[in-house]
């Protein structure tokens, strides 16, 4: 099916185009900007006035739970992708079985495939099983499609399983995700450790749990020559180390969660399970710093850090209940936020949720290349709404962002030529 | 760099207005989890009321009948023979019908049984929930989900708050010294994981003291002790210098597991009240312990059984003020209900 996308306002960070402009599709292709050439006849127009139109959104890291129990689902989640202009997301490997054999990524992409609506690339496991201890089959996972190595957040059992795993995954030139956090810090804690937390008597996570792991990692990085990214950082310490590491050059990276840049520990005030996150909503000079990194492209990509849970795991109090965020569905309206408050240009916020973390990957997307699949996500800008945590797609309610008011709102996702979203139409079944 | 605009995020009006879930819109206690967000007077108030209670146990009947056929449950998903026996007390003084569930924590480690248990004891037509957890934070979570006309009092939920222990302690401080105003307290030991030390920083301040000092070595004192009020000391004999009021915490023994501290032994050389130490404070000190006590450890006996200990005095006003409590809080929904 051709599709025209007529009279928005095309925004391609990674071209540095911005204008008005006409974007043309051709089955799963894009055919051309401006222009449509001789011959194209289109069997859908879509207007776009007064509508961005941007690369479809690359997710650098959520957690879809499939493989595994319960409802949420690779149908579900993916509903929430198409919901949140999301085309491209890398999967974390704490599925049940864990994402360590070429089966169960060939199983995601199968599945992924079928559905349609946005593209799965997984984050094999960096351990066996996860248990920080076995190296993973590196070499299979890579030849099966993993884009990247992680432990999805759990602890490696010391340093030296942790150099041995930079080296082997350097072997390949695989990306290793680390989700800086000292364990023995991190001691059992649920919240910042700072006034917030000292007031509730809650068990505190120190900021240093998270910057005495960065050092490690970064030493180990320099040593390794691995190629390390760093997922959700919090603090701003990690922000400085990260950014003077860079300045050595080393090939180090980072993302932050979208809530990170907008919540802190008052957050959690009255013991607000939805807000119980891992890592800990930090202070406002974290926070402050945070974005900070962003602004200034240490930080070049936000990510959704999807940490979707059912009802029950949010339905105890505080210390018991699953740290996370169905993140997917605010995803673009958290980082457009950015933009009103001044963080942001326009451009730069597209650009963190775009090319930004598909250059981190090495992936070829978040970008609108002629001869590319059509990913496209249109936008308004300007179109005040509210989150309602019953109207979540994703099988996950768990939001705190449950009655805030957003403004920008996505009209269409478009994932290989196809329209997977369309606002007013009914959801999927 | 470009320079960060801070900008006041804004934010739906359900975010915007927490409201304090123990009172009513008009300010009366309908649940009682915790110290903070309560006034001075309504604190006062419920000192007031215990002041009531507390000839009882001399009289010749000595109980009241304020909650006849109403059934108070204790659920305790953490064991104290002693907080629990209080509490029954109490609910017996005021002619209440008690059951008392003892849940093993092991049996509700998820959220959903925890819920069950409530729905369950609900059914019975409970009116109260006396509620003790090891983790902070319950005792809000159970009174979220409570049936409308339900109560919940809070008896300890982790390192969060124990409120009727404080308040206790402060109708305690009240018997002893009177006025709150020119009292200077120091609470000795481990305030990091004190839900008791946290109740009771909140109910002092509330009440206006002119100090408060804590004290303990760095490894017990919260990085952020200073953000909830109070003068952070790490040594006894200054601390303790003119203060009118001691309160000594309990050293839980698996302290010294976590590398939290060497030993018991150094711990007493350093912070353990003797009476030589004692010396350094007002000559009408007087010294608390929530209890149940270490001797030896935080306290030497001869200080725990010497005159100006008041620890036992604490444990038989804690009926007089727990009635209180639960009085009040059950009028505030007998009045609901239009009964009153």
């Amino acid at each position: 099916m051709n599709i025209s996308i007529l009279n928005g306002r095309l925004i391609d960070p990674a071209n540095g185009i911005d204008d008005i402009l006409n974007l043309h599709i051709q089955g799963q292709q894009i055919l051309a900007i401006g222009t449509a050439p001789d011959g194209f006849e289109a069997q859908e127009a879509i207007d776009a006035s007064g509508c961005i139109v941007c690369p479809g959104l690359v997710d650098i890291s959520a957690s879809l739970r499939d493989p595994g129990p319960g409802r949420i689902d690779l149908a579900s989640e993916t509903a929430a992708t198409a919901r949140g202009g999301i085309t491209t997301l890398v999967c974390t490997p704490d599925t049940q079985p864990v994402i360590d054999t070429p089966a169960v990524i060939e199983l995601i992409h199968r599945t992924a495939r079928k559905l349609r609506r946005s593209r799965v690339l997984t984050a094999a496991a960096l351990t066996r099983s996860l248990d920080g201890e076995q190296l993973a089959d590196m070499a299979a996972l890579q030849a099966a499609g993993a884009v990247a190595l992680s432990n999805a957040g759990r602890p490696l059992a010391n340093t030296l399983v942790e150099r041995r795993a930079l080296e082997y995954a350097t072997t390949f030139g695989l990306t290793v995700i680390l989700r800086p956090e000292d364990h023995h810090l991190h001691a059992g804690g649920c919240a910042h450790e700072g006034a917030v937390a000292t007031r509730l008597g809650l068990p505190g996570i120190p900021s240093c749990a998270e910057t005495v792991a960065v050092a490690r990692d970064l030493a180990l990085a320099e040593h390794t020559g691995a190629r390390v990214h760093f997922h959700a950082l919090s603090t701003a310490g990690a922000t400085s180390q990260l950014r003077d590491a860079q300045k050595a050059k080393l090939p180090v990276s980072a993302d932050v969660a979208a809530h990170q840049l907008h919540l802190t520990e008052m957050d959690i005030e009255d013991f607000n399970a939805d807000c119980h996150i891992s890592p800990p909503l930090r202070t406002l000079a974290d926070r402050e710093a945070l974005r900070q990194a962003v602004a200034d492209g240490t930080i070049a990509a936000i990510c959704s850090d999807h940490q979707p849970h059912e009802l029950d795991a949010k339905e105890a109090p505080f210390p018991e209940t699953a740290p996370g965020i169905s993140g997917l569905e605010t995803l673009l309206a958290l980082t457009l936020r950015l933009v009103d408050e001044g963080v942001l240009s326009l451009t730069e916020a597209i650009a963190r949720v775009t090319c930004g973390p598909a250059d981190l990957l090495g992936l070829p997307h978040g970008r609108l290349d002629t001869g590319s699949p059509a990913d496209v996500c249109i936008f308004e800008p300007e179109a005040p709404w509210t989150l309602y945590r019953s109207t979540l797609r994703s099988e996950g309610r768990n939001t705190p962002f449950d009655g805030w008011e957003f403004e920008g709102q996505v009209t269409h996702t478009l994932f290989n030529g196809r329209v997977v979203y369309r606002r007013n139409a009914q959801a999927p079944k | 760099m470009r320079p960060i605009v801070r900008a006041v995020t804004i934010r739906a009006m359900a975010n915007e207005r927490r409201q304090n879930i123990q009172l009513t819109p008009d300010g009366r206690l309908c649940h009682f989890l915790t110290i903070e967000g309560l006034s001075r007077e309504l604190l006062t108030h419920i000192l007031d009321i215990a002041e009531s209670f507390a000839p009882l146990p001399d009289r010749h009947v000595k109980k009241v009948p304020a909650l006849r056929g109403r059934i108070i449950t204790n659920l305790f998903f953490e064991n104290s023979t002693r907080t629990r026996t209080t509490f029954e007390l109490a609910a017996k003084r005021l002619s209440a019908d008690v059951l008392n569930f003892n849940v093993s924590t092991s049996a509700t480690a998820k959220g959903e049984t925890l819920l069950d248990t409530l729905r369950n004891i609900e059914a019975m037509h409970s009116e109260m929930f006396v509620v003790r957890h090891s983790q902070s934070g319950a005792a809000h979570f159970i009174a979220r989900h409570a049936a409308p006309g339900v109560s919940v009092i809070n008896a300890g939920d982790g390192r969060h708050a124990h409120p009727t222990q404080a308040m206790l302690d402060m109708f305690t401080i009240r018997r002893h010294k009177g006025d709150f105003t020119p009292l200077r307290v120091a609470i000795v030991g481990d305030i990091l994981h004190s839900r008791v030390a946290r109740s009771q920083i909140l109910a002092l301040n509330t009440l206006g003291v002119t100090e408060i000092r804590v004290v303990g070595p760095r490894t017990l004192i919260p990085t952020e002790a200073r953000t909830l009020g109070v003068h952070v000391y790490h040594n006894l004999d200054e601390c303790l210098k003119n203060v009118d009021v001691v309160i000594i915490l309990r050293l839980q023994k698996e302290r010294m597991d976590g590398a939290l501290l060497p030993s018991e032994s150094e711990y007493f050389r350093l912070y353990g009240l003797t009476n030589e130490r004692l010396e350094a404070a007002r000559p009408d000190a007087i010294v608390m312990h929530p209890g149940p006590m270490n001797r030896g450890v935080e306290m030497d006996s001869e200080v725990a059984d010497g005159p100006r200990s008041v620890i036992l005095q604490q444990v038989s006003y804690g009926i007089a003020l727990r009635m209180a409590i639960m009085s009040l809080c059950m009028q505030t929904h007998a009045e609901e209900r239009g009964e009153a």
